[in-house]
């Protein structure tokens, strides 16, 4: 068969191209999320960031392809790679794994949790840096003594850990309880804290 | 069928775009095409279909939007002389040429059209015919109508610089 012998663009050029759209994309307001993978000691973890700020932080567990795929469905599948719009969650993140942050300025959406779920979360966020609070406390702080298990599901479900630091939620026992990122990367993060509030 | 993230779509097409493209275009013009092509992609993602092919639908764009760069540069496609006819083999044969894009840019559209969505994108007849509107016979027609036609420009231009 006759072909034309047109070039392909290279793996650089792509990569150039692709970042041009996003600034492009981002102009004429159709850029509905904006992603990165950032690289941290617990495993790469992906950040998805909305008009309202960030949506979703996802662990190396959870499959990152998978977790756009949901958010194309959920919220909108205008996704594409971008670095500026994501810059400012990544570099906390990265401030935060080095020990040279405790409180995070990067705005959340919590769009992706409703109703006593979202105020769990919303009362999360004043659990401080370094100190923990029990799934019973958490619950009769959220207003709701006896809902423990939803408080635990609220953990496990929630769409922007680290940030909304679901980590520092152990058992009344003292042990630390599951983890969407894995026990293990739950009690990293904790001794982390803790040396570092040392 | 799901909505995948746009994101994936240029993973997976973007080299097929920049391809199409090119094959009108000198390289730095191409990059703009190839970046109003997924712009306007992303611009009307709602609106497809959940059975469309989306490479066809790509490259369709990708077409469209790399002729307008062409015009938008001034480069009024210039109507190729005439070349005598002179037979063609059926073996492979590769058309290559630093300035082939100013050759394809000049072809009549349908020529046009079917050379670049069949030898560039790899695109099957069936489906060159649908983006065409014409027939697969008539789609195939005009492909080869096409790469005749290149075919003879290339030859006569090479003849042209030999002493």
């Amino acid at each position: 068969m006759t072909t034309i012998d047109v070039p392909d663009p290279g793996a650089d050029r792509l990569t150039d191209l692709r970042r041009g759209l996003a600034e492009r994309a981002d102009a004429a307001g159709l850029l509905d999320l904006a992603y990165r993978t950032v690289d941290a000691p617990i495993g790469s973890c992906l950040v998805v960031v909305g008009p309202e700020g960030l949506l979703r932080l996802a662990f190396e567990v959870e499959d990152h392809a998978s977790v756009l795929e949901d958010l194309a469905e959920v919220v909108s599948p205008r996704i594409l790679a971008d670095r500026r719009r994501t810059d400012q969650v990544a570099r906390e993140l990265d401030e935060y794994f080095a020990g040279a942050r405790r409180d995070f300025e990067v705005p959340v959406d919590l769009g992706l949790s409703r109703g006593f779920r979202r105020t769990v979360l919303d009362e999360l966020r004043n659990v401080g840096y370094g100190s923990t609070i029990s799934y019973a406390a958490l619950a009769e702080s959220a207003g709701n003594p006896k809902a423990v298990r939803v408080v635990g599901s609220a953990c496990a479900s929630n769409p922007v850990p680290i940030v909304v630091p679901c980590h520092r939620v152990v058992r009344s026992d003292g042990t630390t309880g599951a983890y969407r990122g894995g026990s293990e990367a739950k009690v990293a993060l904790l001794a982390m804290e803790a040396d570092a509030s040392r | 069928m799901t909505v995948r993230p746009f994101d994936l779509l240029v993973a997976e097409h973007g080299t097929v775009v920049w391809r199409v493209c090119r094959a009108v275009l000198p390289e730095t013009d191409a990059d703009d095409a190839w970046s109003d092509t997924f712009l306007a992609a992303l611009g009307a993602y709602d609106r497809l279909r959940p059975d469309s092919d989306v490479r066809a639908w790509l490259v369709t764009i990708a077409h469209r939007k790399a002729i307008d760069v062409h015009r938008r540069a001034g480069r009024a496609p210039v109507p190729l002389a005439e070349v005598p006819e002179r037979p063609v083999g059926e073996d492979a044969f590769e058309l290559a040429d630093p300035e082939l894009w100013r050759l394809v840019a000049s072809l009549p559209d349908k020529q046009r059209g079917a050379v670049v969505y069949r030898h560039v994108a790899g695109l099957p007849y069936a489906q060159v015919a649908d983006l065409l509107g014409c027939s697969a016979v008539a789609a195939r027609r005009s492909a080869a109508d096409g790469i005749a036609r290149l075919r003879r420009h290339l030859t006569a231009e090479t003849q042209e610089v030999q002493p």
